[in-house]
């Protein structure tokens, strides 16, 4: 994701103690109130009651009647399928134990030492995020399958939960570092320097002042890795064997079995450990005090070879195995047949030969990603804006914000399945969207809606809420303060949102695979569809192009993001 | 100056009578699980035979088209089915989904490869056979002998290599288990599983893995559709396509129009189209067996008395046991997770 996960800095969570009483207008008030109780009819109709509807099945038998718990109680007492559930937490865990302090490291080297190369280092961390899971899972294959390049160096192959180990991390070290970062990259000069003054130890300091200022960041890398390995079903699939977890479950259950009920009772029980996490995070949030006020100096890292070597040495292996892994991959791209012909050919890429949708899957991909940046980012922020700044009485603000963090714990397959029940629905006036680009963007945006909703939070918390107040009391509607201070500000986290949208819509499959109609096949999809008809090359191709598209998309943004800046956040400068 | 105005209003009267003429096609959305290559052939000469209906796949794999079906049972979005698994088709009008419509000349399909109700609500198009897709470049390395049965892949020296779809997430994998169980009787069949259960080294979840994993050399036999391995072969892949000759897993693909489409009467022609003899010789180029008799094949390679064993088994019956076999599969096997 983008460097938004995170961007929620230790120092703007947490409820802004001391922020003034604001003088609102009840004009603005009623506008918010409205505002407000649009975005949670929104968020109702695109997320909360496709969800219920779906959920609502795990207690209804086959034939439509009530029937309780009776599905809980068959899917706990078959054992293969309990199993699933300590098969998920545990290599979630261990994930989450490996990815967590590596993306710690890493993301300490990027943002308080003096390793050069550091936005080389920041862009190879992303990676991961840029491309369809296909193409790792590929990597791994033709490096560490029956046949890998280096099996031999680890004495086997890598089906099996060690094998979902190692993909995931691949797949959620971007997360964690992104997420990190944001966390690491408010420091308080004056802590530092009052810390050596008492001659405190490197150690004593770490612990005492780096740590305790990133618990947050932390507490949130490590919900979401668990929450990302315990929902994707992609990785498992391909590379777990036969080792259930609960996500192939719910592949099992909806695609092999058609049983929907019993796939809403996986994906009632997925929700579980995501509400636990929710839990965890708004904890931390709490205890989190704001550690870089408005006095605060801006900490700078000054080079110590000591500490710079060692880091640029680990950043460089990361690196390295990021960009091995990619590498891997597009060369299966241009290969005959692995591993039997490996002569190289650009035959793969006339996608025409393989898919009957060719090249026009990619330019439906393009389209829909486009839309969900617009679209989503726009409404996304406004929403947490409303979130942020409008009112705070009654039950709907906080219904709302919970709302927001439901996708993230909901896998794809189970929000494409709610969609059909809920869209498909005889008389739903938004049937209309049904297999069309529409309703694939809708799902989308609502798919990756969490993440965009931190980063927009975490960007306007950095905005005094006196702005607002001066506003109200220069009689300004509080519309006008949004679009004139505000949204200018935000610019740049609102165009990381957009990027953030665009690139997760390029490479989404479990959710669009039940929700694309005849014209409307996206990339991603035809990658599983090429690999599922024996042709992996092609669908390293496909997946090379997605990739491709989506580090244009990121340069892009940095491109624009450094002539927005220029225009909009002089502020920030001293 | 007037001359080229009434040109202009003339060519752009022709040009709109033109789309005129092609909006007044149908477009009949058809789901399928047809295998990709198949989409381009099949629909042009559907819409050839056709003349005024146009075809707009919607492709999967047999469980997501199947589910997106039982999904949209509400509602249906699909006019006609084209190229699904029987057991699919089954399960749907078990439900009351598909549409009473006996094709023109569906009488003359072979018993086997048509609904037995009156008026019909599915026919049959073809059918294809679980077989094994066998790398010769993993058997050399390991000095595996080719199996020419589904016993010989009881031998020990398989331990390990064995790819089979799990029945409870693909389609394929259920055929298979279906296919043993119709030519062994159920209690054999579970036994032959028990034993086959040591030798397997995964059980993947999609119906096309195995053989794509026997073709990349990640293990040397993959149990599989021999549809499948044509597009690995033609890749170079080294792999062999064996149909065991004791006793034959297979699949019936057929056609049928979904209960309550719009396009009723443009489906309905379909359906004919569908049972023809121009469209039997269309499938025939790549499936061994067609539902019309008189047609043949040009797909060689099939045991003789393929067909006949075929005929002998009772799909309908192997589909309403579907979720007693399978859940007996999984209490028996699925329970294996670490893999060895």
């Amino acid at each position: 994701m983008s460097d938004l996960a995170a961007r929620r800095p230790g120092e703007v969570s947490g409820e802004m103690p001391g922020a003034p009483v604001r003088l609102v207008m009840s004009a603005d008030a009623r506008a918010m109130q409205i505002g407000l109780a649009l975005a949670g009819l929104f968020l109702a109709g695109a997320l909360v009651v496709p969800l219920a509807l779906l959920l609502w099945r795990s207690f209804e038998g086959p034939d439509g009647t009530f029937v309780g718990l009776a599905n809980y109680i068959t899917y706990l007492s078959t054992p293969s399928l309990a199993s699933s559930i300590w098969n998920s937490v545990w290599t979630a865990g261990i994930t989450a134990i490996i990815v967590v302090p590596a993306a710690f490291l890493y993301a300490y080297a990027l943002q308080r030492s003096c390793i050069p190369l550091k936005p080389v280092f920041r862009a190879i961390a992303l990676l991961p995020i840029l491309a369809p899971s296909l193409l790792p899972a590929l990597s791994l294959i033709y490096l560490f399958g029956n046949q890998g390049m280096l099996s031999p160096l680890i004495g086997g192959s890598i089906y099996g939960p060690w094998g979902i180990v190692v993909a995931q991390v691949f797949y959620t070290l971007p997360h964690a570092i992104l997420i990190l970062g944001v966390a690491l990259s408010a420091a308080d000069a004056r802590l530092f320097e009052a810390a050596e003054v008492l001659k405190a130890s490197r150690g004593r300091i770490l612990r005492t002042v780096t740590l305790p200022a990133t618990r947050f960041g932390l507490v949130s890398s490590v919900v979401v890795v668990f929450t990302l390995v315990v929902t994707d079903f992609g990785i498992p699939k391909v590379i777990g064997g036969q080792f259930n977890v609960l996500a192939t479950d719910v592949y099992k259950q909806v695609v092999g079995l058609q049983n929907f009920n019993m796939g809403a009772v996986v994906g009632m029980l997925l929700l579980v450990p995501a509400i636990g996490a929710y839990l965890l995070e708004s904890w931390a949030q709490k205890r989190q005090s704001a550690a870089f006020s408005g006095r605060a100096v801006p900490y700078t890292p000054m080079p110590r070879a000591p500490r710079d070597l060692p880091l640029l040495a680990f950043c460089t292996v990361v690196s390295l195995l990021l960009v091995g892994v990619v590498a891997v991959a597009v060369w299966g791209s241009l290969i005959k047949f692995w591993p039997y012909n490996l002569t190289l050919t650009l035959e793969n890429y006339d996608f025409g030969r393989f898919d009957s949708s060719g090249w026009d899957s990619f330019l439906v991909s393009l389209k829909m990603s486009a839309a969900a940046a617009v679209i989503g980012s726009v409404l996304v922020f406004v929403v947490a804006y409303l979130l942020d700044r409008g009112p705070k009485g009654g039950v709907l603000p906080p219904l709302v914000r919970l709302a927001t963090t439901l996708p993230l714990a909901v896998p794809g397959l189970v929000l494409g399945l709610a969609y059909i029940l809920f869209f498909n629905q005889p008389g739903n006036p938004l049937g209309f969207l049904y297999a069309t680009l529409g309703i694939l963007v809708l799902n989308s945006v609502t798919h990756f809606y969490t993440v965009c909703h931190l980063t927009a939070t975490a960007a306007i918390r950095q905005l005094d809420a006196e702005f607002e107040a001066v506003g109200a009391s220069l009689q300004v509607p509080v519309w006008v303060t949004f679009w004139r201070v505000t949204l200018p500000i935000c610019l740049p986290a609102i165009l990381e949102i957009a990027i953030y949208l665009f690139v997760n819509t390029m490479t989404t499959v479990s959710a669009v695979i039940f929700l694309y109609g005849p014209d409307t096949k996206p990339a991603s999809v035809a990658v599983v569809h090429m690999d599922e008809a024996g042709q992996a090359s092609a669908a390293a191709g496909m997946a090379v192009v997605i990739l491709g598209a989506n580090m244009i998309a990121k340069i892009g943004q940095l491109g624009v993001g450094a002539v927005v800046e220029r225009f909009t956040q002089g502020w920030r400068r001293r | 100056m007037r001359l080229s105005l009434l040109a202009a209003t003339c060519g752009m009267a022709l040009s709109l009578l033109a789309t005129e003429a092609s909006a007044q096609k149908t477009r009949l959305t058809v789901y399928t699980a047809l295998e990709n290559e198949q989409l381009a052939p099949f629909k042009q000469a559907a819409e050839a035979a056709l003349k005024d209906v146009e075809i707009a796949w919607v492709r999967d794999s047999t469980g997501v088209i199947t589910a997106r079906l039982m999904a949209e049972k509400s509602n249906p979005r699909a006019d006609a089915i084209w190229g699904l698994s029987v057991y699919s088709l089954l399960m749907m009008d078990g439900q009351d989904m598909l549409h009473g419509y006996t094709p023109k000349d569906a009488a003359a399909l072979k018993p086997a490869f048509r609904s037995a109700k009156s008026p019909m609500t599915w026919t049959g198009m073809d059918a294809f056979v679980s077989a094994v897709c066998f790398n010769t470049v993993v058997a050399q390395q390991k000095g595996l002998p080719k199996p020419t049965t589904w016993a010989d892949l009881l031998n020990p020296a398989y331990k390990g290599q064995i790819a089979m779809p799990n029945p409870n997430s693909s389609g394929t994998g259920f055929l298979t288990v279906a296919g043993w169980i119709a030519s062994k009787g159920e209690v054999p069949a579970f036994d032959y599983m028990t034993k086959l259960h040591d030798n397997v080294a995964v059980y993947t979840h999609s119906g096309s893995a195995p053989c794509n994993n026997a073709a990349r050399g990640e293990y040397a036999v993959g149990i599989s559709l021999d549809m499948r391995s044509v597009t690995l072969k033609n890749q170079g892949a080294p792999i062999d396509i064996i149909v065991p000759t004791d006793g034959v897993g297979y699949d019936l693909e057929g056609t049928a129009v979904v209960k309550g489409t719009k396009n009723q009467a443009a489906a309905e022609r379909l359906a004919d189209y569908a049972v023809s003899a121009p469209a039997m010789a269309l499938y025939g180029k790549y499936y061994a067996v067609l539902a019309l008799p008189g047609v043949t094949s040009e797909v060689k390679g099939y045991p003789a008395d393929f067909e006949a064993r075929m005929i002998a088994a009772d799909v309908t019956k192997i589909a309403a046991d579907r979720d007693r076999i399978l859940k007996e599969w999984g209490s028996r096997f699925d329970a294996k997770s670490a893999p060895r």
